[in-house]
């Protein structure tokens, strides 16, 4: 950035790294926004146009695929049970994982690197092997085809990404400020409260946003640990891959644009807060 | 009344001994500088105090309570931290309005005091802005104001000023003197600059290897050193030191010069600051290495019996490196320090 500015080059090997930049950047864009884009005009268009030939690459402003998956027999259900367990998996894994990541950048305690590593090697057992003693722990304790239980699950797979995100925030936060607020009549809590909480909250946002992902787009352990409860991609699993081609595009715009949706709204906390650039 | 006594105090973290049993009392609205090289436990000593450190053993006492075991908010006191530690999530004022509103103050009471401290401070103009947008100057005032604002007995300063720019520092330190001096606080200042010790000062604790090497007022520090490494840390340039050994005669030889001295010892380390030499016809023979035009006075770097040897002289001197000058003592400023111990003869 300001290292191109403060070492004079020849001005073609610099206009050369400009054009460089930017078709990284367009292709980067493109990368993420083409599926997206065609993935929407699919979704848009009726059954014909979907499968006709030539493309127009635009939307043919037909709802039909929509409304029909709308009304798919345990769509709205699955719907709604992807919400839940989604939200409790942020609930969850930012309960559990930023305390956890508050005491990792606070406290000096004996196996903290241990502990550290710990929680990222949790990520190293892949589920599909997990998953078989699982659901016979599941079906034994009756947690099984429950919201909770398969929250639990993802609540696994996100908090280590929760704690470590947790951790890098809070060791952001310079300890005195923590020390003054002590000075000035807090006890810990109050301090962290106080002081703290407010500064930290667009990070937590983010990290919730990422548990909240990471449930959504999860489809193993969904669809092995539950039957009548499916989320989304669980149900889409089982029936889409029957289904005709208008119909797929519809559930995967079904599971793409909420997620989106949702990033999106939090975006400004993602970026800056106080006027200032946090990150 | 806010009279603070540190009793035996000792803080060891793992093999390493920060501080070495302190024994320090600091009379009610005194204003005691902790000075210091870094390292020396002078922070250390101060967190002790204000709670955010446990020492490992010992006392503390504020105004005739024992707090060592209670939290930093039941010990009556305020801080100002060496990066300000503004609130960035919260106003000015608000950041002033902090602690009182913790007390749980009326709005009109809260208001009074961040108004006035505000204008003690000068920073009226600021109270709706945030830290983001003030200057590390106005965010130390914020902080000043901050600890004043909760009208405490005891305000404890760690390197306040360490993180501005000379002139600002330079201005916010007669500033800090006066305020302070009006609040009627005792204060406990840490700072490793020993001319903001000295201005600032009703006593300075001279701080070496986790223990006070000696506390008194800042002139009886400069004059009269406990021992010699105060007299190397203070004074710009420092002390000049000089073996001395018994000559027959029962005075003291040191580098030719015969100097009358205490009676007891055979060998001592003699010390004169350069300020108080002075070109005779009789004295030390020195050599002139370096010639440094200060202005008001000329600071001559000599050699001395192959010893470096500093001198203070007046800016008429004319004097060029290689020539050779005869410095003499002036004699009711000699000091000497008994080179086993280090501590003051």
């Amino acid at each position: 950035m300001s290292a191109t500015a403060d070492t004079p080059r020849p001005v073609e090997a610099r206009s050369a790294g400009r054009f460089l930049f930017i078709a990284a950047i367009v292709l980067i864009c493109a990368w993420v926004l083409v599926p997206i884009y065609l993935l929407l005009v699919n979704t848009l268009s009726s059954p014909s146009q979907v499968s006709a030939f030539p493309k127009t690459g635009l939307p043919g402003w037909d709802f039909g695929s929509i409304q029909f998956f709308m009304g798919f027999a345990g769509v709205l259900r699955a719907l709604w049970n992807s919400l839940l367990v989604a939200v409790l998996t942020m609930i969850l894994s930012i309960g559990i994982g930023a305390p956890a990541g508050y005491a990792l950048s606070r406290f000096d305690f004996p196996g903290k690197e241990a502990f550290r590593m710990l929680v990222v090697m949790t990520r190293a057992f892949p589920l599909p092997l997990l998953a078989l003693p699982l659901a016979v722990l599941f079906i034994r304790t009756g947690l099984d085809d429950t919201a909770i239980g398969l929250a639990t699950v993802h609540t696994v797979l996100a908090i280590p990404f929760a704690v470590l995100i947790t951790f890098s925030l809070f060791s952001g936060i310079p300890l005195e400020l923590e020390e003054a607020a002590w000075t000035l009549g807090c006890n810990r809590l109050q301090a962290f409260v106080k002081v703290v909480l407010p500064l930290v909250l667009p990070g937590i946002a983010a990290s919730a946003v990422f548990a909240f992902t990471i449930s959504w787009n999860e489809v193993f352990a969904a669809a092995v640990l539950t039957i009548e409860n499916r989320t989304l991609p669980a149900f889409l699993v089982q029936s889409l891959n029957v289904s005709p081609l208008h119909l797929k595009f519809a559930g995967g715009a079904a599971m793409v644009i909420p997620a989106l949706v949702f990033i999106f709204a939090v975006r400004k906390y993602l970026f800056a807060m106080w006027g200032i650039a946090n990150r | 009344m806010a009279e603070i006594v540190v009793k035996n105090v000792a803080k060891r973290f793992g093999g390493f001994t920060a501080l070495h049993s302190i024994d320090l009392t600091i009379s009610d609205q005194e204003f005691m500088v902790l000075l210091g090289a870094s390292g020396c436990g002078k922070t250390t000593l101060l967190r002790i105090i204000a709670g955010l450190e446990t020492p490992s053993e010992g006392e503390v006492w504020i105004g005739g309570r024992r707090v060592d075991h209670l939290p930093p908010r039941e010990r009556g006191i305020s801080m100002v931290f060496q990066n300000y530690a503004v609130f960035p999530h919260l106003t000015v004022f608000e950041n002033i309005a902090f602690g009182l509103r913790m007390k749980k103050l009326p709005q009109a009471e809260v208001e009074r005091r961040v108004n006035r401290t505000a204008e003690l401070m000068h920073i009226e103009q600021l109270l709706k802005r945030y830290s983001g947008q003030l200057s590390g100057g106005q965010r130390q005032r914020v902080a000043v104001a901050r600890a004043l604002a909760m009208e405490p007995d005891v305000i404890l300063m760690d390197e306040p000023l360490s993180n501005l720019d000379a002139l600002l520092r330079l201005e916010m330190r007669a500033e800090l003197k006066g305020v302070l001096a009006g609040s009627k606080t005792t204060t406990i200042y840490v700072t490793h600059d020993q001319v903001e010790a000295m201005s600032l000062a009703d006593r300075i604790s001279v701080m070496n290897g986790g223990k006070i090497v000696q506390a008194a007022s800042p002139v009886e520090v400069y004059r009269n050193p406990a021992a010699r490494f105060v007299g190397s840390f203070i004074g710009n340039p420092p002390m000049n030191f000089l073996p001395a050994k018994r000559g027959d005669d029962g005075q003291w030889q040191v580098a030719g010069l015969s100097l009358v001295g205490p009676a007891a010892g055979d060998a001592l380390e003699f010390a004169i600051r350069p300020e108080d030499l002075e070109v005779a016809a009789e004295g030390f023979r020195a050599t002139a290495r370096v010639i440094e035009p200060l202005g008001a006075h000329t600071l001559v770097t000599t050699e001395v019996d192959g010893k470096l040897f500093r001198a203070v002289l007046d800016s008429d001197l004319k004097v060029a490196p290689g020539d050779e000058l005869r410095l003499m003592p002036k004699p009711d400023r000699v000091r000497w320090f008994d080179p086993e111990t280090t501590k003051a003869v």
